[in-house]
């Protein structure tokens, strides 16, 4: 298990994988002030929904990566063939795949929040939701790349699967954001973020298994 | 061929997308046997192998296997941004064994530090090969083991099978050519 999730942050590390979604994650931060103007109070108020609509977007970028290359390479097989089952082998996917997203998106959210001036005490709880979500986001994008792969196309199909999926977690995400409805959004999240992380190496190992016989 | 055999397929049959590609098929290899796979393409050969691999499940009939197999298919399974040398040591730490000995059989020890992505065909194939070589698996099953192999690589691949053979393994191997398998059953599929 320690040496698949190992070749996961490695494949995750080579090649500007990990960097992609954080650079985007930055840049829509970056653009949102440019669309709604300077205005403080305006960014403050809109700003952690925008950054969550941003971590959700990052998330999709990575989809086509997760599982094709390895289903058509024949990587999947041979972890098969050595008697590894298709549930471990997306486990140790998921873990690989949130520590190369999550916490790498924490830290990106410190110059995001600056870039648009939120209030430290918002920062705060959107670290914290963050902390809380990309698990979730994470096995969901593990998810739909397992649907997907070996479709043509997969991309957009993916995105079409993912982003109604992921309203939850936006929806109470983005409720952080408010004070008075913090602790009861926080909870929602979790509760939405567990949810998925439990589903997300049944429903990938059963989409490899049927991946397979067709 | 009193000892317990390595792989025993009793009626298999094969339904692909509707379409039956073998029944009826029945198949045992003794420690040191080897089996070819032949046919027209599009007869069933991968997906026998598939099947006996475990990947597929036949439509009727029984596998019975000793051990896990080792499988050569078309798909090299190689991270391609690593070296050879990195690719092969993953999967012999997998497997628990060390990736020296394939790479030495498969005369690919100067590839070593080459990146995978760089490799021909033919190199590729040598490595999958050597991982197969490496595993230690008793059950060698060889999906057109020969293509892409140039002389060299064929009478590497001759030897390697000769020395499974001898150490008390077995090779089904599917194709289409010539592997100096020549005492080897020979299946054949379609037509």
């Amino acid at each position: 298990m320690r040496a698949l999730i190992l070749r996961e942050l490695r494949l995750a590390g080579t090649g500007g994988h990990m960097l992609l979604p954080l650079i985007f994650f930055l840049l829509v931060a970056a653009l949102f002030p440019f669309a709604v103007g300077p205005d403080r109070p305006l960014l403050a108020r809109t700003g952690g929904g925008a950054l969550w609509m941003a971590a959700l977007l990052a998330a999709l970028l990575p989809v086509e990566r997760l599982i094709e290359p390895d289903r058509a390479n024949g990587v999947l097989d041979q972890f098969a063939v050595r008697g590894l089952n298709e549930e471990n082998v997306a486990t140790a996917k998921l873990v690989g795949h949130w520590l190369s997203f999550g916490p790498p998106l924490m830290i990106a959210a410190i110059p995001a929040a600056a870039l648009m001036k939120l209030p430290a005490a918002l920062l705060q709880r959107l670290e914290l939701g963050l902390l809380v979500g990309t698990p979730g986001l994470a096995a969901l994008t593990l998810m739909v790349a397992g649907l997907t792969a070996g479709l043509r196309g997969s991309g957009a199909l993916a995105g079409l699967l993912m982003l109604p999926l992921a309203v939850p977690i936006l929806i109470f995400g983005a409720g952080l954001a408010e004070q008075e409805n913090a602790a009861g959004a926080l909870k929602l999240l979790a509760a939405v973020s567990l949810l998925l992380v439990a589903a997300s190496p049944f429903v990938t190992g059963a989409a490899i298994r049927a991946g397979r016989s067709c | 061929m009193s000892a317990t055999p390595l792989l025993a397929l009793v009626d298999l049959a094969c339904l692909r997308g509707g379409r039956l590609l073998f029944e009826g098929l029945s198949l045992r290899l003794a420690p040191g046997g080897a089996a070819i796979v032949g046919g027209p393409n599009g007869s069933g050969k991968s997906s026998l192998l598939r099947i006996v691999a475990g990947l597929l499940r036949p439509a009727a009939g029984r596998v019975m296997r000793s051990g896990r197999p080792a499988l050569a298919d078309e798909a090299a399974a190689l991270d391609e941004r690593l070296t050879l040398g990195q690719a092969l040591g993953f999967w012999a730490r997998l497997d628990g064994v060390a990736a020296e000995p394939g790479i030495e059989a498969m005369g690919i020890a100067h590839l070593r530090q080459v990146p995978v992505r760089m490799l021909s065909a033919g190199q590729r194939k040598r490595a999958a090969l050597a991982r197969v070589v490496a595993s230690g698996a008793l059950l060698w099953l060889l999906d057109e083991p020969g293509n892409a192999l140039d002389s060299d690589g064929q009478a590497l691949l001759s030897a390697a099978m000769a020395a499974q053979r001898a150490r008390g393994g077995a090779v089904l191997a599917a194709t289409h050519q010539p592997l100096g398998l020549d005492d080897a059953a020979v299946v054949r599929l379609g037509g």
